[in-house]
């Protein structure tokens, strides 16, 4: 198998023994990057010669036995929405096309600290708005198993960068399913945290309450070893969380579903979604149970009022949150303006790409003076319904599992004209965001159409180790798939 | 909640966003049915439900109280659009008396 396709224990494992360097790694990375992310598309700018460098020090501090971590060495991606000191931070978007970042996120820190090298800049949908990376201001990225095909979003590049063996793994952010839903269409493995438990120190705020960073990777154990790494609290964050982090790869299970108890909430499993995904999703659900769980069906009688709920919260703190894009201290000043306030509307016009402008208006909407009641507060009063619902959940089973996406990965520009359409491919995950759980997507097979299909677990609040033990248990019974996108 | 019409001049005043004449027409009608979806949340009873800000509140984060070295001048303001004499420089606000 290519270098660019194994995963991070293996590459260690090659490190280690000298059967590899960093920089030949490196240079692995940046050759299949150069082959074949003119079809894909999932880097706004890599750093090759910053990676070779880093590689060389990687190395250097090898050969010394002064290994940093888990991540010695190993080049990971990040969604263009992460501050790295010295490299763009565009969020996908021209209102920052020319923002040069003067700091580093605390996640890329906290990566590099284990050794872990930054290598390239992802695709996006614009400020992390959108299923599909469409919305990207700068390009367009396509899924690597059907080039026709959209990614996901919002974290598209951030996925495919994975899938097409560009990078070893990624970061990207998870507002209501932006790493999940990408992974679950490109095949690759991807994680939403608890709220809180991962810094948001240095990540482009979309809408506060409900944004998460995690990782993208090529198996269960990778994305333990990255989490492990960003995991943890910050004093940069307030509203990161002050708790112990264990070593999840080390402490992995592949025993969890024994005497365990799987929820099947009936809602997921419904009209809307399509019938073969169901079907998979369903033959993955039965596997699990073979490992010694329980399945039991569930309900979350509130799912059906996820979209507006996230709707209205996502664009009221977006609103709020893109204020400070206003053409003066950091982003694109519009050159025709004539006082002050004539730079606020033409900057954020010329700036904005048509869906931030569609949900900052929509978020101004529901925040303004006689409709903040009937949407806001009741958007924020149903959000606690939904919390509850998986409150009693979680009283009678230990993990919870759904497709992650209702359909596989649909056609460039099938949903473009009709936003509510794309809103709705968000069904699955958003509400694990209302709830601020954390959520991961598995592979767990292909459609008929050699499409990649995802199984969601949704886990217990801080209980990230059993969700990943969950997670690699069924992973490990499914078996190594030797399918690759033919690129 | 009413069926909803979207007054668009006036949100994207509140918006601080100039929009083009089809901005408007194309922003209404989605907003319209956007909103109409929304009209589901309407029917829910949530009498002495309390509403969730955060999925889980945090409270007053407090940090003592001592000096931390803070960016400097210059690298705040390498990306402002325009600036002089370590300020951000923008077109006049106040008119002259």
């Amino acid at each position: 198998m290519e270098l660019y396709y194994k995963t991070i224990s293996e590459l260690e494992e090659l490190l280690d023994s000298g059967e590899i360097s960093a920089v030949e790694l490196a240079k692995a990375f940046i050759d299949r990057k150069n082959a074949v992310d003119g079809k894909v598309g999932a880097f706004l700018s890599s750093d090759e010669g910053g990676l070779l460098a880093a590689a060389a020090e990687s190395d250097a501090r090898r050969a010394r036995g002064q290994k940093r971590g888990a991540l010695e060495g190993i080049p990971v991606g990040l969604k263009d929405v992460l501050a790295v000191r010295g490299q763009k931070l565009t969020c996908a978007s021209k209102i920052l096309e020319n923002y040069v970042s003067p700091y580093t996120a605390s996640s890329l820190e906290k990566l590099e600290s284990r050794g872990g090298l930054f290598w390239g800049r992802l695709n996006m949908d614009e400020f992390a708005m959108g299923s599909s990376c469409e919305n990207s201001a700068f390009k367009l990225t396509r899924n690597p198993w059907d080039l026709s095909r959209i990614p996901g979003g919002s974290s598209g590049g951030a996925a495919a960068a994975v899938a097409a063996g560009e990078c070893a793994a990624s970061l990207g952010s998870d507002t209501g399913g932006s790493i999940r839903q990408p992974a679950s269409l490109c095949g690759v493995v991807g994680m939403k945290p608890t709220y809180g438990l991962v810094s948001r120190y240095g990540l482009a705020a979309f809408a506060s309450s409900l944004d998460q960073i995690g990782p993208f990777a090529r198996c269960v154990r990778d994305a333990a070893i990255l989490l492990e790494a960003v995991a943890g609290h910050d004093p940069r964050d307030s509203t990161s969380v002050k708790t112990d982090i264990p070593d999840y790869a080390a402490n992995l299970s592949l025993e969890a579903f024994k005497g365990k108890k799987i929820g099947l909430p009936k809602e997921y499993f419904s009209a809307g979604i399509d019938p073969e995904v169901r079907g998979i999703v369903e033959k993955a659900v039965s596997d699990c149970r073979a490992l010694g769980a329980e399945v039991e069906e569930i309900s979350l009688p509130h799912t059906d009022l996820a979209i507006p709920v996230y709707y209205i919260i996502a664009t009221a703190e977006a609103s709020s949150n893109l204020a400070r894009y206003d053409g003066v201290r950091y982003t694109r000043r519009s050159p025709s303006t004539t006082d002050v306030i004539d730079m606020y509307f033409k900057s954020r016009a010329e700036g904005f790409g048509e869906e931030v402008k569609r949900r900052i208006i929509l978020g101004s909407y529901v925040l303004s003076s006689g409709y903040y009641d009937a949407y806001y507060l009741r958007a924020q009063k149903v959000r606690t319904l939904i919390r509850r619902d998986f409150e009693d959940a979680f009283g009678r089973v230990d993990v919870i599992m759904t497709p992650t996406s209702p359909t596989t990965a649909f056609k460039i520009g099938e949903k473009t004209s009709d936003p509510l359409a794309m809103y709705l491919s968000d069904i699955c995950t958003i509400n694990v965001n209302l709830a601020g759980l954390p959520g991961i997507s598995v592979p767990c097979g292909f459609s008929s159409e050699g499409l990649p299909v995802g199984l969601q677990m949704i886990g217990k609040a801080f209980d990230e180790q059993n969700l990943l033990s969950f997670a690699a248990s069924y992973e490990a019974a499914r078996g190594f798939d030797s399918r690759e996108p033919n690129l | 909640m009413e069926k909803a019409k979207i007054d668009i001049e006036y949100v994207a005043k509140l918006a601080r966003i100039e929009l083009t004449e089809d901005e408007k027409a194309t922003y209404s009608r989605q907003l319209g049915q956007i909103l109409g979806y929304f009209e589901r949340l309407s029917k829910i009873d949530v009498s002495g439900v309390e509403p969730s800000a955060h999925a889980r509140a945090v409270y007053n984060v407090m940090r003592d109280d001592v000096e931390e070295p803070a960016m400097p001048v210059s690298e705040a303001l390498m990306n402002a659009p325009k600036a002089r004499d370590n300020q951000i420089s923008v077109p006049k606000v106040v008119d002259d008396a």
